[in-house]
């Protein structure tokens, strides 16, 4: 794969070279690609199966084809619960990313234009906080959330999530990036306040950065695990991953779990790839901006 | 001058009263909680009351096989994961990067697509493709005439590796594309007319002029190791896996509290995981940060 790179002769044999090397280049990261692929690809066809199907383990068949089956149980199972942890994720991370998303901006945006006394010191505070293992922290969360009364309530889980320091260091770098300090001088010369400059000039400018961290938190709340595993024992409070973890615990004993678990699956994956693949431009800007300063 | 003082205040406040709610109470009201133990009082019949314990919780963690023998998996599951992670994102970069690539933006969404899905998801898919009844690929290697439990004593980390890699090497992959992409490329040209092939490009010219991604993509990678709970907790409710429900040290603080009902020992684990991670991401920067000054 790299030999054929090194050649320093001329005509003939390098352009072959060229070719070979263009045909292992890509051939690589096609071969990267249908790893990363196929067992999505297997979920999609899983889901289409009855349970004697999935188990028959000829995963890429259509036999024992049944997904309208498989959707009508999700929807009839225990009076619908699936749907009802779906607008729990949905509420979770929806509501969750935006007052997220609004408090990083907001903190982000008063680091990179305002200067004050013991600015970049609160800053290394926020810097320190990405650092902190978030999973060494739930445990202690709960033990503190049982101590003030709310474990197993909405706000156990909807409060920790508000909080991404990581958020507020992507806020400042996009600050810095988008929101022109003459456009502030601008509008305090009309005699604007300064939150009515943050509100309808700088927040505007960096909306961008805004759906950025939104996409981010949304995804990181829709996938957490671990917190609502710890805080939440009531049924109805469950967001999709703690759902399908507990029909998943059943599926050994009763395998007419699986169709259920592999078709919510399939469900719970659908508003993020949609997320992701319209989207492109905003995680890009996030990673990039992340990775280059 | 006032007025903007008063504005930075009011911007800041309701992002610095979440994060001290969020992360340092629990952070002081761990180690604090970690100084006590429940004690029965009498005979058992008066229940149980809390008493201060000084560092007891801290050496019963560290005295406990499980605890430890967590960190040894860790140790291997780093030992593995990191260096295949880091490798293979790395080379998926460059071969992207390199003047050879097509359909560039169909590779870094097809490769990005599985970050997308819930760790639970991801581990739930892998769990079901390693199981024999359920799974094409263990037929396939059954046919070919390889015969791999994923499940078994030696399986059981390869295939959380396999799962971790799945979810995170696409995600890496781009940060240090878009590295590679901000890289000026007159450097490059440079270097070309001056006769150096793409491989002495991408090890010389390249990779140098990353590190800074390459040392934050390694911190947040030993960060996150530390903190392994959901795959293995999903290999260890599958049927006859060889993942035990202490097998990492977060696993084990989670045993500690809701199955043993040890706030104390819990609460201690955590702030040793918590400890570790601050140790461990103290090091990195601050070996790398040395580097950088001697090649400035």
């Amino acid at each position: 794969m790299t030999t054929s790179t090194r050649t320093t002769g001329g005509g003939k044999p390098r352009s072959r070279n060229v070719w070979l090397s263009k045909t292992a280049v890509n051939g690589a990261l096609v071969l990267a690609v249908v790893y990363m692929l196929f067992p999505l690809v297997w979920l999609l066809t899983a889901a289409t199966k009855d349970a004697g199907g999935l188990l028959a383990g000829n995963a890429f068949s259509f036999e024992g084809f049944d997904l309208g089956g498989n959707l009508g149980r999700l929807a009839e199972y225990n009076d619908g619960v699936y749907f009802h942890w779906y607008l729990n994720s949905l509420l979770y991370a929806g509501l969750g990313a935006l007052v997220c998303s609004l408090v990083s901006v907001a903190a982000g945006y008063a680091f990179d234009k305002y200067d004050f006394p013991g600015k970049e010191k609160l800053f290394g505070v926020v810097l320190l906080g990405v650092l902190v293992p978030t999973t060494a922290l739930a445990l202690p969360m709960y033990l503190l959330a049982s101590k003030v009364g709310i474990v197993n309530t909405f706000w156990a889980v909807f409060i920790p999530v508000l909080v991404n320091p990581f958020g507020v260091y992507l806020s400042r770098v996009f600050s810095s990036g988008y929101v022109p300090g003459e456009a502030l001088e601008a509008a305090r010369i009309d005699g604007a306040g300064e939150l009515r400059i943050f509100w309808s000039i700088g927040l505007r400018m960096l909306m961008p950065g805004f759906v950025t961290v939104f996409l981010f938190q949304f995804t990181a709340i829709w996938n957490n695990f671990f917190l609502p595993l710890v805080m939440l024992s009531d049924q109805k409070l469950f967001p999709l991953s703690l759902g399908l973890y507990a029909w998943n615990s059943n599926a050994h004993a009763e395998p007419g779990f699986y169709p259920l678990v592999v078709t919510g699956s399939l469900l719970a994956v659908v508003p993020l790839v949609v997320a992701f693949v319209s989207l492109q431009r905003h995680w890009k800007a996030g990673l990039t901006a992340g990775s280059v300063k | 001058m006032k007025a903007r003082t008063r504005a930075a205040a009011t911007l800041l406040t309701p992002f610095f009263v979440l994060f001290t709610a969020v992360m340092v109470v629990p952070i002081g009201y761990a180690v604090w909680l970690s100084l006590f133990s429940e004690k029965q009082s009498g005979l058992g019949f008066g229940g149980t009351e809390t008493v201060f314990s000084g560092l007891d919780n801290y050496t019963a963690a560290l005295g406990d096989r499980a605890f430890l023998e967590g960190f040894g998996v860790l140790l291997g599951y780093c030992l593995f994961y990191i260096p295949l992670l880091l490798a293979g994102a790395l080379g998926l970069a460059l071969l992207l990067d390199s003047a050879l690539a097509r359909a560039r933006r169909f590779f870094q969404l097809a490769l990005f697509l599985p970050h997308a899905v819930p760790g639970i998801i991801a581990a739930l898919i892998w769990v079901y493709l390693y199981t024999p009844q359920l799974s094409p690929v263990v037929s396939a290697m059954e046919a070919g005439g390889i015969g791999f439990d994923f499940f078994s004593p030696e399986g059981s980390l390869p295939s959380v590796v396999n799962i971790a890699l799945w979810e995170w090497l696409g995600y890496n992959m781009v940060i240090f594309y878009a590295a590679l992409q901000a890289i000026d490329r007159s450097v490059l040209e440079a270097a070309t007319v001056d006769g150096a092939g793409a491989w002495r490009i991408a090890l010389s010219i390249k990779l140098p002029l990353i590190k800074s991604s390459l040392v934050m993509v390694g911190l947040f990678t030993v960060i996150g190791s530390l903190q392994l709970f959901t795959e293995p907790l999903i290999l260890n409710k599958g049927t006859g896996s060889a993942v035990t429900s202490t097998w990492t040290p977060n696993m084990y603080a989670y045993t500690a509290a809701f199955d043993r009902n040890d706030y104390g020992l819990a609460a201690a684990a955590s702030v040793l995981l918590a400890l570790t991670a601050a140790l461990l991401s103290f090091a990195v920067t601050r070996l790398t940060g040395r580097r950088k000054e001697k090649t400035a």
